[in-house]
């Protein structure tokens, strides 16, 4: 039995250096990926140029929410103009508090309700809801009505988790890196669908403040720079369309607000593929111009949109 | 005689499948307006007769559903501690822990017998109990911290969900960033249906969470070494339904001439109560759990009624000393551990209890730790309390807005409280959107040395942004600051308005200055303890001395 033995003995102390060794080998031949940074991110511009016999902004407004929605899009040439059978269409609502529908802090559910039921007829494949909130999620999207809403119609409501998040760099000279909504990044086409309402450090949230929901991380940094950080959400997330929420506007106490008296109610829907004129607009309903927002003159300097649109492309609507 | 056992273990299995379901569900549940939580998440904590006694003894009034608790009460006299055989989640727990143990050697058997033989130490639960009353009288309960339901009720919460969850979303997202499509849409269906289902959509943690875990891995661990050594020895309502037990008429009953002292009703027996012939069986420590029956292979013993009395012990053999001794220690405790807080509640800053919260004195008479408003918060503001509320506030509910803010409408915590230490509220009660004055938690303090419009002259004032009363209780004001380099800019920064902060802490909650919040809450202001205030409310809003 000795050579049995010795062969015995010989295979396993072989296998298992063999093991060590080709495991020690393979451990040395990867990356060390510590320091592997995430991919720098170039900026996907989602607007489709329409006809442009069309307006670039149109107002709708009227007290069923839904109607105005669809009248502002329809004079922009319609869902179809934008959404192709098949797409992959990703709604960016502020979601953002826990607050009711009629206090005005959140994005109205019906006018999410609206573009989900729209994309859904323009033949989308998939609809997804998405918003990184302040509050506590749960609670935010149910008492907002939007979740509610929005499954109604068919779309994916999701809360955001380490799941549906990926990390950008969008290089040292901008934001730097942020956890980034995959919806946002993955989809076919992306409407931008803020709420227009005070706030007291930029003024106004409004299409630019929006974006800051597609961010997950420490964003109570970015009002160090609100202005240049609000210019460069806006050069980052070029949307397929905005449609502004401006049905009942805070006027003060914002972006918490809390009171009716608080809210003036405009019944209004704007939409645009221009987020800098849809800004500029959106502040004629907090009594203001957009001479009094850095952020909106300097978006324009960078060429990222038009303040004052010749009035041929502007349509205002009665609904 | 199987078939009673199989009985008993689906009892057992239900009821703990139903305690960890009602946890669970004690959470916000996505329809809007559904802020009214369901009485049934209060089962266990009703029907626990401990609660009620110790209430009723410490505060002196029997609240509300508790007197479901009479019902176990006037049972336990008729039948013993089937509580603790068949019901008890915590009960049941340990028993699983204490099975499969070996008994395939003759040694290992006889020490599973000699280890479920009754043993002195189980009288220690009883003058605990004892402590705890004498405690109770003196307006301190501390029940809760030592009750089994309290106990595992803050330990699946707070210590086996959050991990478990955790578990599943770091899983989830490993498949999702494994690159390959269809494991990344298998991990986010996975998720969708456990969100649908249980997960939060924020994972919590929990302060003390060391602490929580370390003692509910001790009860389930010992149990490897002493079989229920928690329920034999510890458990206060043991303790209380074994001074019952012993008025009881049904019970253990043994057949002397059919046994042959083989010992094999030793071997399952959980209660330690002796049901083998050789030493008298404590009627107060059996369990029902009726492994004693299935065991024996002779038919020497049964379960009925009217035994005669000289045949078995039917209390737990304290001495009148000693139990004397253990009341007076429960009374004797009570300004010793209030001493930590000099003897009154003085207060402490940090102490921030959930809004709806009774007055300190008040509440140590109600709160019995169950950690259910904890579990309930949808922000995770709600912690226990280690020693933030002195050694007689230990599991005590207060909040940690750096981790958890108190969403303004939310008013759940008050409706998942089964004793009323946390008053429900309504969202209008608490806001004062009716005309009442709102009830306010605290009041926030900004310390201007750490405040980056204050010490760093950059524009911040996210606290402002996040503060969710209208009109702000933080104010701005735009100033003109001399810079280093000779400039000036303009800069606007905050003031906390103290009239009408309310304490919820979601500016602290904000705040980017990590670790050592520029802008915090302390307890001062809040409206449950009317001496506890800095601010002298005006005497007329009209008077001509501005």
């Amino acid at each position: 039995m000795k050579r049995r033995e010795f062969i015995r003995q010989t295979v396993e102390a072989s296998a298992a250096s063999l093991l060590i060794g080709g495991g020690a080998l393979w451990l040395g031949s990867r990356n060390d990926e510590t320091n592997a940074a995430p991919a720098v991110y170039e900026p996907k511009n989602y607007r489709i140029d329409i006809d442009p016999n069309r307006p670039v902004l149109a107002a709708a407004r009227g007290n069923d929410y839904k109607r105005a929605a669809r009248m502002a899009i329809e004079a922009l040439g319609g869902i179809g103009a934008f959404i192709a059978v098949g797409d992959y269409v990703c709604i960016k609502p502020n979601i953002g508090w826990d607050r009711t529908a009629a206090q005005g802090a959140n994005t109205h559910p019906d006018i999410i309700a609206e573009l989900v039921t729209l994309c859904r007829q323009a033949g989308a494949a998939r609809i997804v809801v998405v918003d990184v909130t302040c509050s506590a999620p749960e609670r935010s999207y149910a008492r907002s009505g939007i979740k509610a809403a929005a499954e109604e119609q068919g779309a994916e409501v999701i809360i955001a988790s380490d799941n549906y998040l990926s990390e950008i760099d969008f290089g040292h000279d901008s934001l730097g890196r942020w956890q980034v909504l995959k919806p946002v990044l993955e989809c076919d086409k992306l409407l931008n669908v803020p709420v227009v309402k005070h706030h007291s450090l930029c003024g106004m949230t409004g299409a630019m403040k929006n974006w800051f929901g597609a961010l997950s991380g420490p964003r109570n940094l970015l009002h160090q720079q609100i202005n240049d950080n609000l210019v460069e959400l806006c050069r980052l997330f070029q949307p397929t369309l905005t449609i502004a929420d401006a049905t009942r506007v805070m006027q003060r106490n914002g972006p918490t607000g809390g009171r009716s008296d608080d809210l003036i109610e405009y019944d209004c829907v704007v939409a645009s593929i221009d987020q800098v004129a849809i800004e500029s607009f959106a502040t004629r309903f907090l009594k203001k111009n957009p001479a009094d927002f850095p952020f909106i003159i300097e978006a324009e300097r960078q060429g990222l949109g038009v303040i004052h649109l010749p009035d041929s492309q502007i349509a205002e609507i009665e609904t | 005689m199987r078939k009673l056992i199989i009985i008993r273990t689906i009892s057992q299995t239900l009821f703990f499948l139903l305690f960890v379901y009602l946890i669970i569900s004690t959470q916000y549940s996505y329809t809007p307006g559904a802020e009214n939580v369901s009485g049934w998440l209060k089962f266990f904590y009703d029907v626990n007769p401990l609660n009620l006694i110790g209430i009723s003894i410490a505060a002196g009034v029997l609240y509300a559903t508790l007197a479901l608790g009479l019902i176990v009460l006037l049972t336990t006299i008729l039948f013993g501690r089937y509580f603790c055989g068949w019901i008890c989640p915590l009960g049941s727990l340990n028993h699983f822990f204490s099975s499969f143990k070996s008994e395939r050697k003759e040694h290992r058997a006889i020490g599973l017998m000699k280890s479920n033989i009754y043993k002195p130490y189980q009288r220690i639960k009883y003058y605990l109990l004892l402590i705890m009353a004498g405690a109770a009288i003196l307006g301190s309960l501390q029940t809760g911290v030592f009750d089994p339901i309290s106990l595992l009720g803050r330990s699946i919460s707070m210590v086996v969900l959050p991990s478990f969850t955790w578990l599943l979303r770091t899983s989830f997202a490993a498949l999702s960033s494994a690159g390959l499509q269809p494991l990344t849409y298998l991990g986010e269906f996975l998720y969708r249906s456990a969100m649908a289902m249980f997960l939060p959509a924020k994972q919590p943690v929990f302060h003390g969470l060391f602490w929580l875990a370390l003692i509910f891995l001790a009860i389930i661990v010992t149990n490897r070494i002493y079989t229920r050594f928690w329920c034999r020895a510890i458990c206060p309502l043991g303790a209380l339904l074994g001074f019952l037990a012993g008025f009881s008429i049904f019970g253990l009953k043994k057949n002397e001439a059919a046994c042959d002292d083989c010992n094999k009703c030793l071997l399952h027996c959980q209660g330690g109560d002796n049901p083998h012939r050789q030493l008298p069986h404590h009627r107060s420590e059996c369990h029902l759990c009726l492994n004693c029956l299935a065991d024996c292979p002779h038919d020497a013993l049964s379960f009925g009624f009217f035994e005669e009395r000289k045949k078995y012990i039917p209390r737990p053999q304290l001495t009148r000393r000693k139990m004397m001794f253990a009341g007076l220690a429960g009374i004797l405790a009570v300004p010793v551990l209030r001493s930590a807080m000099d003897g009154s509640y003085k207060t402490t800053p940090r102490l921030i209890r959930p809004p709806g919260s009774l007055d300190e004195e008040k509440f140590l008479v109600r709160c019995i730790r169950c950690g259910q408003c904890m579990k309930i918060c949808p922000t995770n503001a709600i912690h226990p309390a280690l020693l933030e509320a002195g050694w007689e506030g230990i599991f005590t509910p207060f909040l940690i807005p750096a981790i958890g803010y108190c969403e303004y409408n939310c008013v759940l915590c008050g409706q998942s409280c089964p004793t009323g230490a946390i008053q429900p509220l309504t969202a209008e009660k608490k806001n004062g959107l009716s005309g009442s004055k709102p009830v306010s938690i605290g009041t926030a303090f900004i310390d201007r040395g750490k405040c980056l419009p204050w010490a760093y002259d950059k524009d911040c004032i996210v606290c402002e942004e996040w503060c969710p009363i209208s009109p702000k209780a933080i104010k701005l004001k735009t100033e003109s600051i001399a810079t280093a380099n000779g400039g000036r800019i303009t800069l606007k920064r905050p003031y906390v308005d103290a009239e009408l902060c309310n304490g919820c802490g979601a500016c602290e909650f904000a705040c980017p200055v990590q670790g050592s919040k520029a802008i915090y809450v302390n307890s001062v202001g809040e409206s449950r303890n009317p001496q506890n205030e800095m601010i002298q409310h005006r005497l007329k809003p009209n008077r001509s001395i501005p």
